[in-house]
Order: C-alpha cells, then structure tokens, then sequence
C-alpha cells in the first residue's frame, strides 16, 4: 500500500491528521515521528505557538529577520537619499548658512523610514512566507479543525513523505498518544 | 495538580490568571463578550460618545469654514490647545507601546492580557492626536505639503530640517507601524472567533484572519515578526515622544530650549498613557467580568510604574527650575518663576499636585491595590499631564521678550467643544472595539497558561491538567 500519491475513494489525500489533547504530548510525539521514524512531511497546528516544536518536527529557522534587515536598510538609504536628493540637487536652498545637506538633521527622518519600511517588511514578510491570505487548506477538512485555535492540537503528516503510509502511519501516531487519526483529502 | 504546583512555586508571581481556566475557558470567556447578544447599555453609551464625535465634527466643520480664528490661539499664543491636545493625546498613546513592545521585550509576562487593549488605545489616541496638528494647519486638504510628494502647487520640499517634519515622520510612522502591531497580534483570535461564528459573521472573521490555521510553519514566521515589530516599536515609541519633545526643543523659546525635554516629555507619555489604561481597565474588566484574566496583579504593576513615573517626572520639574537658575540666564528664570507664580499660577499648581503629589500615595499597598482609589488617581493623573501640556506651552509664549506683546490664553467654546469632542471619538473607537474585536489577546494568555502549566509539569509533577 506505499504510494507515492496516495489516494482514498477516488480522491487523492492530504495526509493524516493527529489530534493531541495537550501540548506536551503532541510535542514529544511530534520528536519520535521526525527523529525516529523519519519523517519529515510534518506540520502542527497548535492555538498558540509551541516551544520546541520546531526542533521536534524539524522546521527551520525563520528567514524573516533577513528580509527586514534589507528592506529597513533600503528605508534608511532611501530617506538619506531623499533628503539629499530634495536638498542638495532638486532644489538648493541655503537655510542659515548650513549645508545643503548633512547628516545630523537627516537622522530622525532616516530613523523613521527604516522603522517604518522594516515594519512593513516583517508583517508582509510574514505573511508572504506562510502564503496567507489563503482561505482553503486541506487540514481544514479535518471535522475537528476548529478546535484548533481553541485547545486542541493537531500533528499532520503529508502523503507527500517517502515514509507515509495510509494504515501504518495512522497506527503510528496512535501508538504514540494520538487521541484519534484521521486521514484529510487534499 | 497544576494547580497545586503553580500555587506553591515561589518563583510564580500569583495570580497573573486567577481560578486555573482551561484553555477553552479562556476562549469561551473573550469570545463570549463579542458574540453575545449587544446589551442596551451598549447603545446607550454609544450613542452618547457617538452624538460628542458627531459634535467634534461639526467644530472641525466650523474651524475650517470660518478659519483657525474660532480657537483662542493669538499672538503671542499661537500654540495654545490644539498642540496641548496633541501632545495629550500622543502620550497617551505610548502606554500601549510601551505594554505591546518594551514589556514583550523584557519577558513580562503580566503584560499579555492587558496589551491588546492598550495597543488598542494606542491607535485610538494616535488618531485624536492628528487631529489637531492636521487642522491647526487652517487648510487639511493641503496636509499632503508636508510630506515629501513632487506636488504642482508649491514646486518645493519640505524643509527637512524642521523638527515639525521630523514629527510628520514620526507620528505617521508611529500610527502605522502601531496599527500593523496590533492587526497581526490580533490574527490568531479572529480565527479563534472565525471557527466559533455561526453566521454571517463567519465570513467577516475569515476574511480578516485570512485563513489563519496556527501551523507551526505558520507560528516561527509570527513569532518573528512579533519579535521584530516588538524590537522596531520600542526605538520608535521613544523616538516619537523624543521629536514631539523637539518641536518645542529645537525652538529658542526660553522654558522650550532645554536638553531635558526628550526623557522628560517620554517619562510623561508613559506616566499619563498607563493611568489611562488603568482607567480604562477598571471599568472594562468590570463589566465584561474578566476580572481573573486581568487581575489585581495587572492593575498593582501598571500602578507601580505610574509611581515610578510620576517621580521621574516630578524629578524633571524640579530640574528645570535648578537649571533655568543655575543657568544665570534672565529669560530662562523669569519664565521658570513666571511659570509658578506668574498669571498661570494655577495651572502650575494644579500640574504639581496632580502629577508630582498624587501618584506618591501609591508607595503605599493599600491604596495601590484599591479599585476606586486608583481609578481616581488615574483620572486626576491625566488631568495633571494635560495641565502639564498647557503649562509648558501657554506660559513660555505668553510673556514675549517685548511686554507689548505679552498676553494671556482663553480657550473659546470651540476650543472647548473640540477637545471635548476627541474624547467622544476615542470613547466611540473603544466601545467598537471592545464589541467586534477580542479584546484580550485570547492565544497569548493561553500559550502563557500552558507554558507555565509544562513548566511547572516538569519541574513537580508529570500530570498537569488542560481542559
């Protein structure tokens, strides 16, 4: 029964889908799935994030801090620029006696404009990486998907995974705390 | 069990969320207070704040028809209520900041259940606050001159030099990036409300929590741009009360020309920002019963930093005066004595007791752990740094270094009714606010629950209860 692409009824499947009562459980067995069995098609879904989740089921760290650093880099140039570009090309005007442009005065709006674009890129960063809006998810087929941002917690497994199979892997989780396994379409 | 462990370690300061809920009745308990059925006292209230915003609209309405002439504002006093409200209103603003960010940043746990709301005044105070600069221009429609847009009617930039500049950057950045804040600690519990809705609601909080599912993959990247926004605010909050401070500051006005006014005008932010909370906070947790999700705890902690406020602030008073003394400069003393004992006299007085004598009471526990002796303190703080404001504006301008062109400031009724007004636009936001939108943030108290719950599982005992 391993597929690559498995399929239930005549519809291809997501995955399975593993419902844990607490944290701590799904956590630990989250760690056997990913490091014992090998598999790495995983993902939770928790009510609030979860410490250690990330080792456990091997999710990388996020790249998230990157992209702020050169978006509010670009802010900073870009409002430096600005105010030379305003000041000592577009429109030259001596203001008492100062430079047409220096880098006291420019501080405060550079602050801002890096603030403001790292701000921008850290929430649409954000939600660029984790591909939202998106308003259908196959783990939303899960009849318990609601209780999700409410107190339950859900361990997913891909049948995209080398190691997914329909029968053993839903036994798996089970064997390791599940309160019960469900497999989702996709 | 858990209970029991988390009574018993001495390292939990007690009693951050009261009576052990699970984490179902927490949700149950901020889900309920929006989809319950709108009470009519509800109605009642809005439809009083909502009757003083229409009244703001028809001052602004009249400003701008008649021109800024309508307000008291003359020579010598071209500043008078409309930046004293200003200010006012921005500082009271970064009490959410402060909560939202710097307490994110310090690991203070007591700051989730009340930092939604805050960050919520936050926005709603920036918004009042903009009002004022934007209409004492005399022409709103003409604001976007201030920014620095190639526009056909001026062919200039703006004077990138000027401190009022800076405060344009400052604000609008401010009032953004707070609102981005706020938007994305809200996600989670719009989809929260979004899988317990039964009808057309469902489609409004799908919409806006867009299909938020709290994937692990999802919540690393959330956490980052918590953790980044939280890291952006806190220089931010500081720099936008540090440029608010520099529109009076960089000007050579004696009583404005000081190096202490950044800290000074910050601390007081802080110190008016969290007796607004407070204020707000006691009647909210009142009547929407989460009296054990903000706790006792809460309002002690907010208290205590009113108390370490309000003495830096008085600190700073105090140095003013030594400094426009020891500075052995004429002006700089006659306005510091002037300020005192001058025809402001009362307005002085009044912002000394209010901001200097009143938070003093909370050295002592009893009075800081009581309800209607801190909400009136709270109420009698803001007042102070509103008299702070005025004090600071009024009486530097109001003896010109020429007594021909010396004055004195009387507010007009429009004036009056305008400031008036804001409050009914800030009463109005809220009360929308606390209708539609959770306004406890629901999945940080309950990751806080179940953190110190496996926390203290492992630390005593293998068991701990969750539901």
């Amino acid at each position: 029964m391993h597929t690559d692409t498995a399929t239930m009824h005549g519809q291809s499947i997501y995955g399975v889908v593993a419902e844990f009562d607490r944290p701590e459980k799904l956590i630990s067995a989250g760690r056997k799935v990913h490091h014992e069995y090998g598999y790495t098609k995983l993902d939770a879904l928790s009510p609030f994030p979860l410490h250690g989740i990330d080792d456990a089921i091997g999710i990388p760290r996020s790249m998230l801090g990157y992209i702020v650093f050169v978006v509010g880099s670009v802010g900073l140039l870009g409002a430096m620029g600005l105010i030379y570009y305003a000041g000592a090309i577009s429109y030259k005007l001596v203001v008492g006696g100062k430079p047409l442009f220096a880098f006291e005065p420019s501080i405060p709006i550079m602050f801002e404009c890096t603030v403001l674009l790292g701000a921008f890129a850290a929430v649409f960063g954000m939600f660029a990486l984790n591909k939202l809006p998106q308003f259908y998810h196959p783990t939303m087929n899960y009849a318990g998907f609601p209780g999700v941002t409410n107190d339950r917690f859900l361990l997913v497994i891909e049948a995209c995974d080398p190691k997914f199979d329909i029968v053993d892997t839903q036994r798996l989780l089970e064997s390791l705390g599940a309160k019960k396994t469900e497999v989702v379409e996709a | 069990m858990a209970d029991l462990a988390v009574r018993q370690d001495p390292h939990v300061k007690a009693r951050l969320v009261e009576g052990n809920p699970s984490l179902s009745q927490v949700t149950e308990t901020v889900s309920k207070i929006v989809e319950s059925r709108t009470q009519y006292s509800w109605y009642i209230a809005i439809s009083i704040t909502a009757s003083i915003t229409g009244m703001l609209g028809l001052m602004l309405a009249y400003l701008v028809s008649h021109g800024i002439g309508v307000w008291g504002n003359n020579q010598p006093i071209g500043w008078a209520w409309d930046i004293t409200n200003f200010v006012f209103w921005i500082g009271i603003g970064h009490a959410g900041t402060l909560i939202s960010a710097i307490l994110f940043l310090f690991r203070q746990k007591w700051r989730t259940s009340i930092n939604r709301f805050a960050e919520a005044m936050t926005l709603f105070a920036v918004a009042c606050a903009g009002i004022f600069p934007l209409f004492h221009t005399g022409r709103p429609w003409r604001a976007y001159w201030l920014f620095p847009i190639p526009n056909t009617d001026l062919y200039m930039w703006p004077n990138f030099r000027s401190p009022l500049v800076w405060d344009v950057f400052a604000v609008s950045t401010y009032a953004t990036v707070s609102a981005l804040f706020w938007y994305v600690g809200l996600v989670p519990d719009l989809a929260t409300l979004r899988d317990r809705a039964k009808n057309v609601s469902k489609y409004v909080y799908g919409a806006l929590s867009l299909g938020w599912r709290g994937s692990a993959r999802h919540w690393r990247h959330y956490e980052a741009a918590y953790l980044i926004l939280a890291g952006l605010s806190t220089p931010l909050v500081l720099s936008v009360h540090t440029i608010v401070s520099f529109d009076f500051a960089a000007s050579i006005i004696p009583g404005w020309h000081t190096t202490i006014f950044p800290p000074y005008f910050v601390a007081g932010a802080i110190f008016s920002g969290f007796a607004m909370v407070v204020t707000l906070m006691v009647i909210a947790r009142w009547v929407f019963n989460v009296e054990h999700l903000v706790t006792m705890k809460h309002l002690e902690n907010m208290n205590k930093i009113i108390l370490a406020t309000g003495t830096v602030v008085g600190y700073a008073y105090a140095t003013e005066f030594f400094i426009a003394w020891y500075s052995g400069n004429p002006y700089e003393r006659f306005v510091f004595i002037n300020r005192a004992f001058g025809p402001y006299w009362w307005a002085y007085w009044t912002m000394i007791s209010c901001n200097v004598l009143s938070p003093q009471f909370f050295w002592f526990k009893k009075l800081r752990t009581s309800i209607p002796f801190m909400f009136f303190i709270s109420i009698i703080v803001n007042i102070g740094m509103w008299f702070e404001r005025f004090v600071i504006i009024a009486t530097s301008l109001h003896r010109d270094f020429l007594p021909s062109s010396w004055g004195y400031f009387r507010p007009t009724i429009v004036d009056i009714l305008t400031f008036t007004g804001t409050f009914g636009l800030f009463l109005t936001l809220f009360l929308l606010f606390v209708r539609f939108l959770p306004m406890i943030a629901v999945s940080e108290v309950k990751g806080m629950i179940s953190n110190e719950a496996m926390h203290h599982a492992t630390a005593h005992e293998p068991e701990v209860v969750n539901n």
